[in-house]
């Protein structure tokens, strides 16, 4: 389990990585955590002749609110996820979901900028993204952009990122006070990946949905964000007939493998419960 | 590939070293420094056997470059030792309590519960679980390695009253 050769960089500044970027094209990596790139260099599914580590490069880290937006930045921990105040009071289902991301010892090492960027179908913070319509920063040479996270994904690993771009910070419009959120992860033991999660945030207004959304995590090659299943929720008492039809709409998209985690149709199946627990759940926390 | 020069401290000794860029930090450890502590168990950042503390974070050091730990501050379970220099607390814990059995996954598991005790010195039994979740022990000694980890949260606490 020795990872290929290559050569280490450790530049202090976005730019600097930039122009790294730009020099090596495909044959550079960013490393952030690492606890994706390494497993994968040991296994040599990625062998890249530089490393570029984004430890000493300013501006990356923090969490913070600027009016109306949460703002996250691509170094922070899942580990500082949990820790977080801020995103405890006003965006609760991130530290619901980081808490059942691996075990201790990988949440105090792996990102979210490194999560959200990768593509890996099964890491749970894009589907996230995609439930709080998150939006991504990149920067690269020609600037910067912002791409929608329910935009950003289009195949396993394959992302809108350009090779010379990086992943600065990720922009959360703040959810409504009083929404209700809830992420539901079946998973087979300490760290997996889920057989099928799903993540919920609605509002409720005097037993009225007003507004919903949600998306799942690892039952197709991206993470599925689903704009039908949050549709039939609005407008109605969240009863058995809307929660049904939300159920089936966000079980009509998936297209998981089959694999050690289970044969497609139960996947497809769990995906099911999983959506309907969390409207539930978020149901109960929502206020209004 | 050309080696890279590496400082870092690590428990307490201040160390400096040429290394290939993709040598893992548990290598590192145990075949540069000779420390043998962590263990090589799964190496693919499942097991929690060559856990160590990394600038006061557990990290599985067979999921960390040598060189990412450049200028960090490392501890094993060599480094790992009671006030009076004799066992620490939970060294103790684990040996009143029959924390181990075959022994692998000890100093993986002390060194966790290190960090957790510091950052929880009073976990409930549901808390010291979760915070092992990252050390598998192959023995399935779960029951005394979670009263271990209690034992040594009260003889600390009980420390720390004493001192007060």
């Amino acid at each position: 389990m020795i990872p290929g050769p290559f050569e280490y960089h450790r530049p202090g500044s976005v730019d600097e990585v930039i122009a790294l970027l730009g020099e090596f094209g495909d044959d550079g990596r960013v490393i952030a955590g690492g606890h994706s790139l390494i497993p994968m260099m040991k296994l040599r599914l990625a062998v890249p002749d530089h490393v570029i580590d984004l430890r000493d490069v300013g501006g990356l880290d923090g969490i913070s609110e600027d009016g109306g937006t949460i703002v996250i930045g691509a170094m922070v921990t899942q580990a500082e996820v949990l820790a977080s105040d801020l995103l405890a009071s006003k965006c609760p289902i991130l530290a619901e979901a980081a808490a059942l991301i691996a075990d201790p010892q990988v949440r105090y090492l792996g990102t979210v900028g490194g999560n959200v960027a990768n593509g890996d179908p099964g890491n749970d913070m894009p589907a996230l993204m995609q439930c709080l319509d998150a939006a991504y920063v990149l920067k690269g040479p020609k600037g910067e952009r912002e791409v929608a996270a329910r935009g950003f994904y289009e195949a396993a690993y394959f992302t809108a990122r350009g090779d010379d771009e990086l992943l600065t910070s990720v922009r959360i419009p703040t959810p409504a006070a009083g929404h209700g959120s809830a992420y539901e992860k079946l998973k087979r033991k300490t760290g997996d990946y889920a057989t099928a999660a799903a993540a919920a945030v609605l509002s409720m207004e005097r037993g009225t949905c007003t507004a919903a959304a949600i998306a799942l995590t690892n039952v197709a090659d991206t993470p599925l964000y689903a704009e039908a299943a949050g549709a039939a929720l609005v407008g109605s008492t969240l009863d058995e007939a809307a929660v049904a039809a939300a159920v089936e709409a966000a079980k009509a998209i998936t297209a998981p493998a089959s694999d050690l985690r289970g044969p497609a149709e139960y996947r497809t199946y769990v995906a099911g419960v999983m959506v309907r627990r969390a409207i539930e759940r978020a149901e109960a926390r929502a206020t209004g | 590939m050309a080696k890279i020069p590496v400082k870092m401290t690590v428990n307490g000794n201040a160390v400096e070293e040429q290394v290939e860029p993709r040598l893992l930090l548990i290598h590192f450890l145990r075949e540069q420094l000779n420390l043998t502590g962590p263990h090589i168990g799964c190496e693919t950042s499942h097991c929690g056997a060559c856990t160590v503390d990394l600038d006061g974070r557990s990290v599985k050091s067979c999921t960390v470059f040598a060189c990412q730990a450049d200028g960090g501050e490392v501890l094993t379970i060599e480094g790992i030792k009671g006030a009076d220099g004799g066992l620490h607390p939970l060294q103790e814990g684990f040996m009143q309590e029959h924390g181990l059995q075959c022994g692998f996954c000890t100093p993986g598991m002390i060194t966790r519960a290190h960090r957790l005790l510091q950052e929880n010195p009073n976990p409930s039994e549901a808390e010291i679980r979760a915070g092992i979740s990252g050390n598998l022990c192959r023995c399935t000694g779960y029951q005394n390695i979670v009263k271990a980890v209690r034992y040594a949260a009260e003889r600390m606490n009980a420390q720390q009253e004493a001192a007060e």
